[in-house]
């Protein structure tokens, strides 16, 4: 019984001299939303359209439900619904006509869902408009719902947000939260780290072909975020004055409310413990989380740190 | 091969090009010209003109045919044998040039018009195999080029029987050679420059330089098929019938080799050479 519904295993793929994707090594898990993250040439793309088959790998192995891109690629396309970086359509026929021709190519029937596709990305009014007219937004409304007219088991998405507006932005992260509840496996690339705050289970960041750092965002911050300073308000905040006094305090600075830096959280039930003791009725005890983006540059320094040691 | 797909590739390339009126009124206009224009200039000139000189000159060509051919040109008097022999002969070629050069403008930018777009990544996602790709490309540039041919034949049959057929005793257009050519030789001459063109529009960089390479493949093959067109007309059964067996060969060949050629890769844009980027020399 296959346990991965996407996985990669030393996979490689080059352009001429140029490695896209290098020894990549790949697993998500079915239900679940991955985000690859990594700059732009990280081989976030490469690694969706080796998925579908869209490109060939030069070696290792995918599995995509345990089918190989290579020998059952048209199954597999059957079943993914991608939107690539550039909402791309026959400008010159309508986003109904383009809908039609997507329901075709997965031969859907007289049944597609087209309308109601279309009234999801709230796209459905323009349906009879040509594609050439549509704003940026649009055309993304019209590949989201491209994307899903076959209800897709798996749903890639690269770049989804680029230049959009907030608004469209956001449809485009309801969509996945959406689908991810309805227990399909979802990839996003992506570069704009705040995108992938809250709704990845897994985050992969890639750099140069390869997939450094792989794993649950908390797990991720458990692993990497040093960050040991945590914020304190109280109903009367002369009672915080005494903080920097106590013991595993490193520092405190007051600045509305205390933010303190303690040597090590451990130590924080009994800081608070002697704050309770000592009077003070505290409102706000809240050790610092890391957002998604200070954890990726975190990720980044501390590989690049063993990379370093690595050479020397 | 699920051919609902490949009919659905062909219709929608179809569609755009019903919608691009800038794109298809030039073909239509060429079509016009070869079909209509000048035959009415070409069989009206003639059957006005009266033993004049120019009746007299190609009563001087028509002499020199062979015999068996000679017997086969209708007609009492030298301008009705003239007009006959234009109509039928001189004016046989048209059907070949119109299908090819408007299947050639469509077919060029078919693969590489999908890459321009960025439709050519939907395409490669899609479950649509490579061969039905390929074969629904062939259909939407095929379809344009045969349809002109037969509209612009039939148009052509009834100016010719309109005005040469009064000095021939009735109707006597389309000739069996005619039938011949449009029939049998005409769809594998359209076939056969299809597969280059359709193989150059997945090779190449940009539409523009694909109609450049497709004018340049399909000008041996138009001038064969002028050549051919012209001589099969005067003796349908074994040349025409010949001509259209090794044609249709040569298409099968062709377009089961295209058809292989064609990957999932270059409709991503990879596999194609690009130029070589330039440095700049550091000041």
């Amino acid at each position: 019984m296959r346990d991965t519904a996407i996985s990669f295993t030393r996979v490689g793929r080059s352009f001429g001299s140029i490695d896209a994707v290098q020894d990549l090594d790949l697993d998500i898990q079915p239900g679940s939303v991955a985000v690859l993250l990594g700059p732009n040439g990280a081989g976030k793309t490469t690694t969706v359209r080796l998925a579908t088959g869209a490109l060939q790998a030069d070696a290792g192995t995918i599995k995509i439900l345990g089918m190989d891109p290579r020998i059952d690629g048209n199954e597999i396309r059957r079943i993914s619904g991608v939107v690539p970086p550039k909402a791309a359509f026959y400008d010159r026929l309508t986003g109904l006509e383009n809908l039609q021709f997507a329901a075709k190519l997965w031969e859907l029937g007289p049944t597609a869902p087209i309308e109601s596709a279309a009234e999801r990305f709230d796209i459905g009014h323009a349906l009879d408009q040509e594609v050439g007219g549509y704003s940026t937004g649009m055309r993304t409304r019209l590949a989201l719902a491209r994307a899903i007219l076959h209800d897709p088991t798996i749903l890639l998405l690269d770049e989804p947000t680029a230049g959009l507006d907030p608004e469209s932005a956001r449809a485009v992260l309801d969509l996945i939260r959406d689908m991810a509840g309805k227990g399909r496996t979802i990839v996003m690339c992506t570069h704009l780290l705040h995108e992938a705050e809250g709704i990845a289970d897994q985050v992969v960041l890639m750099n140069e072909g390869h997939a450094w750092v792989a794993g649950h965002p908390d797990h991720l911050a458990e692993q990497y975020w040093r960050d040991n300073r945590v914020h304190f308000d109280a109903e009367d905040r002369t009672d915080l004055s005494i903080l920097s006094n106590l013991d595993g305090v490193v520092s405190a600075t007051f600045n509305g409310h205390v933010t303190a830096e303690l040597d090590n959280l451990d130590r924080l039930p009994d800081i608070v413990a002697t704050l309770v003791a000592g009077g003070a009725r505290l409102t706000r005890v809240e050790p610092i989380q890391p957002t998604l983006e200070a954890l990726y540059f975190e990720m980044q320094r501390h590989r690049r740190g063993e990379k370093d040691e690595v050479r020397s | 091969m699920n051919w609902h797909r490949v009919w659905a590739v062909a219709r929608t390339d179809l569609r755009q090009l019903a919608k691009s009126r800038d794109y298809w009124l030039p073909l239509g206009l060429l079509a016009a010209l070869f079909f209509v224009v000048v035959p009415i200039v070409a069989l009206n000139v003639v059957a006005s003109a009266q033993s004049s000189q120019v009746v007299n000159q190609i009563g001087t060509v028509l002499e020199t045919l062979p015999l068996t051919i000679q017997e086969n040109i209708q007609g009492d008097t030298p301008e009705a044998r003239a007009a006959f022999a234009i109509a039928v002969y001189l004016l046989a070629p048209i059907a070949v040039v119109v299908p090819l050069t408007i299947a050639a403008a469509v077919g060029s930018n078919t693969i590489v018009g999908e890459r321009e777009r960025g439709t050519g990544e939907f395409l490669a996602h899609s479950p649509i195999t490579e061969r039905e790709l390929y074969a629904g490309k062939l259909l939407a540039a095929l379809i344009p080029g045969y349809g002109a041919t037969l509209i612009g034949f039939g148009v052509y049959s009834l100016l010719v029987n309109l005005i040469v057929g009064p000095r021939l005793g009735g109707w006597f257009f389309p000739t069996t050679g005619w039938w011949v050519l449009i029939l049998w030789v005409v769809p594998p001459a359209i076939a056969i420059a299809l597969s280059l063109i359709v193989r150059i529009s997945a090779r190449v960089q940009s539409a523009a330089a694909a109609q450049q390479a497709a004018s340049l493949v399909s000008l041996p093959v138009i001038v064969i098929a002028y050549a051919t067109a012209s001589g099969l007309v005067y003796d349908p059964a074994r040349t025409g019938l010949i001509t259209g067996l090794i044609a249709w060969t040569i298409a099968y060949v062709g377009l089961a080799s295209g058809s292989r050629s064609l990957r999932r890769e270059i409709l991503l844009g990879i596999g194609i050479k690009r130029p070589k980027r330039v440095s700049v020399p550091k000041r």
